[in-house]
């Protein structure tokens, strides 16, 4: 009794059962609910449903387009992030206030307005479509709609992380003599890659089931430009419930072992990170590569 | 630990108070675009029904995909009646259990107080010169319509041309396909659902022609002005009915069923007619379509019964996965 320590949550065994109850309820019973309805059909047929010419297509640009937009928003999304931690200039609350109106719009509201845009009469896409480049209605219109709405995603979980590097470690860089392209990429990057990861593995995650934005701009041909979700919704337009799950069982699947590859990724830089160098020593090593 | 059961007792006793007011509620459940023809018909009914019997009725409006809400209302959502644009949405009611299996012969006409047809929007002064669905299937011609597999107007449109197809000279399953192969071909899209449809040809300006239903055309003159454009009416096309029925499992537990019976009765009145009519539904009253012929020139229209052997059949042979419509894309 005299050795237990002081936490602020009252007692591990409660807070424990508690995350427990907590997330069986939330995840785990709709899921197991999932894939039990879809056991009642054979691992032969689930698999029949899924390797069907048109699912594979979905897959193919369900996965793809989400891949693409969790891609992009890595790259301008980490730009951003870092404007918004780095830089003091007008406006900037507004700024980082709109990073998070795609979370606060409905899906298909996003969806209608960027259709809109991006057709050929809208006030982009008459002249993107003058380059030849048409967005609306085909998987780069997919693309564009995921973008918009996993955006702050990356933004966000980068944000904590950069705002934990001191400017100190990169003038120290800078002192010792590393130039900023040796600063970004061997002492910066280095810290904010595991966040970075997990950004882009959310908005992945975001996107591969994302429905209501997309089927707006997507325009839906068959083996073209359908989404999974679209095929799921297309079997219930069927009252085929069964199949239905199937899919989706197996997209969670694919899901899941993306998201695990990408969080075994993230565990293994994380700790050779931890395990190689301090931030300083970094700086050090950086600015020696220099001379 | 006293406080909860007061707590409880207090908000049914708000519960019990709030549904005294009204001597009975319905809950119609019905589909997307219905929102203005129950919105104006269901003070016509409370009215009718005071006059009547004396109650006070309240009702209630539940709005969605026609397929979504009949699987609500399967799921539990507690429906007294079902008013819909699509019949097989009723059968899997019946299917069920939750609705009479004969639903279609418990009011006059299938079950089905109005009717739509399927018509074309052209561009103003038809410059591609569409007349029939013929020129759908021209080379360079771009067709808008909503998903044919996942929407009840894409369904109807996809039927339409197929009917169309087989009633031509030497006109078979086949020749049908292959029709149907060409007018899909012409889809840059398949828009969400109708009314995304309406948005894209109208606002977004794509597509030379838009496949919908007779009563959105004029919804369309509402919102864009009718200078904008044109309706064009095939040689041929599809009546579509919007069936009505009971929830037998609903009333009978809330014991409503007298209400709900005269609800949607009530529909095939004079008031419940007009008010179609004014909606650009056409009515079966003979009277009132000639009143109202303006809205509604004469057409020559099949029923998906005569061509397709019933709105099960049509589904099962054409959008199940495998059906037509998938052949034409997957080639297995």
């Amino acid at each position: 009794m005299a050795a237990k320590s002081q936490r602020v949550l009252p007692g591990f065994g409660l807070a424990l059962g508690y995350s427990l109850v907590y997330l069986s309820l939330l995840i785990l019973l709709p899921l197991g609910g999932l894939v039990l309805k879809a056991s009642e059909l054979g691992f032969g047929q689930i698999m029949d449903i899924a390797l069907g010419e048109r699912s594979l297509a979905a897959f193919r640009v369900s996965f793809g387009a989400s891949f693409l937009a969790a891609a992009v928003n890595a790259f301008f999304g980490l730009i951003v992030a870092w404007i918004l931690v780095r830089y003091p200039f007008p406006g900037k609350r507004f700024v980082d206030a709109l990073v998070d109106l795609p979370f606060a719009l409905p899906t298909a509201v996003a969806g209608i307005t960027l259709a809109t845009l991006y057709a050929g009469n809208g006030w982009l896409g008459k002249y993107i479509e003058l380059l030849g480049i048409k967005v609306a209605y085909t998987p780069l219109g997919i693309v564009f709609a995921l973008t918009f709405i996993t955006l702050p995603f990356v933004v966000r979980t980068l944000q904590p992380v950069i705002e934990d590097i001191e400017t100190e470690v990169e003038e120290a860089a800078a002192s010792l003599g590393a130039s900023r392209w040796q600063t970004f990429v061997r002492v910066i990057f280095p810290a904010i890659f595991p966040a970075l990861l997990t950004g882009f593995a959310l908005a992945f995650a975001r996107a591969v089931g994302e429905y209501g934005s997309v089927i707006f701009i997507a325009g839906n041909l068959p083996l073209i430009s359908e989404i999974t979700p679209l095929l799921i919704i297309s079997k219930l337009e069927q009252y085929d419930v069964l199949g239905a799950t199937a899919l989706a069982v197996v997209m969670l699947a694919l899901s899941f072992i993306l998201l695990l590859a990408v969080n075994l990724l993230q565990w293994w830089t994380a700790n050779r990170h931890r395990n190689s160098e301090p931030l300083e020593v970094a700086a050090a090593k950086a600015s020696g590569g220099a001379q | 630990m006293k406080r909860f059961p007061k707590t409880l007792s207090a908000l049914l006793l708000s519960l019990i108070a709030s549904a005294a007011l009204a001597d009975a509620t319905l809950l119609n459940a019905s589909y997307d675009v219905a929102r203005d023809v129950y919105k104006n018909y269901n003070p016509v009914f409370q009215k009718y029904w005071k006059q009547k019997t004396g109650e006070t009725i309240e009702l209630k409006q539940s709005h969605g995909g026609s397929t979504k809400q009949v699987r609500a209302v399967a799921d539990g959502l507690e429906a007294d009646v079902v008013t819909m644009n699509q019949a097989n949405d009723v059968e899997f009611l019946a299917d069920k259990g939750l609705v009479a299996k004969d639903w279609a012969k418990k009011f006059p006409n299938n079950a089905s107080p109005y009717t739509s047809a399927m018509v074309f929007i052209v561009r103003k002064g038809n410059p591609k010169d569409i007349k029939d669905w013929s020129d759908l299937a021209a080379p360079g011609t771009q067709v808008i319509l909503p998903h044919p597999k996942n929407t009840g107007n894409g369904r109807n449109t996809y039927l339409s041309a197929w009917a169309w197809a087989l009633k031509q000279p030497g006109g078979s399953d086949k020749t049908a396909l292959e029709f149907l192969g060409k007018v899909l071909k012409n889809a840059p899209l398949f828009a969400a659902g109708g009314r995304d449809a309406t948005t894209t040809f109208m606002q977004r300006r794509m597509g030379d022609v838009l496949v919908t239903f007779e009563s959105e055309a004029e919804m369309i003159a509402k919102e864009f002005g009718k200078g904008d454009f044109e309706v064009v009416y095939p040689s041929l096309t599809m009546q579509t009915e919007f069936p009505v029925a009971i929830v037998d499992k609903v009333v009978d537990k809330k014991g409503t069923r007298k209400q709900a019976q005269a609800y949607l009765e009530y529909l095939w009145s004079k008031d419940g007619q007009e008010n179609a009519a004014q909606n650009y539904l056409r009515p079966r009253d003979a009277d009132l379509l000639k009143k109202y012929a303006h809205f509604f020139p004469p057409l020559k229209t099949f029923t998906v019964d005569e061509v397709f052997g019933g709105a099960n059949k049509a589904f099962a042979t054409h959008f199940r996965d495998g059906g037509t419509f998938d052949q034409i894309y997957v080639q297995k």
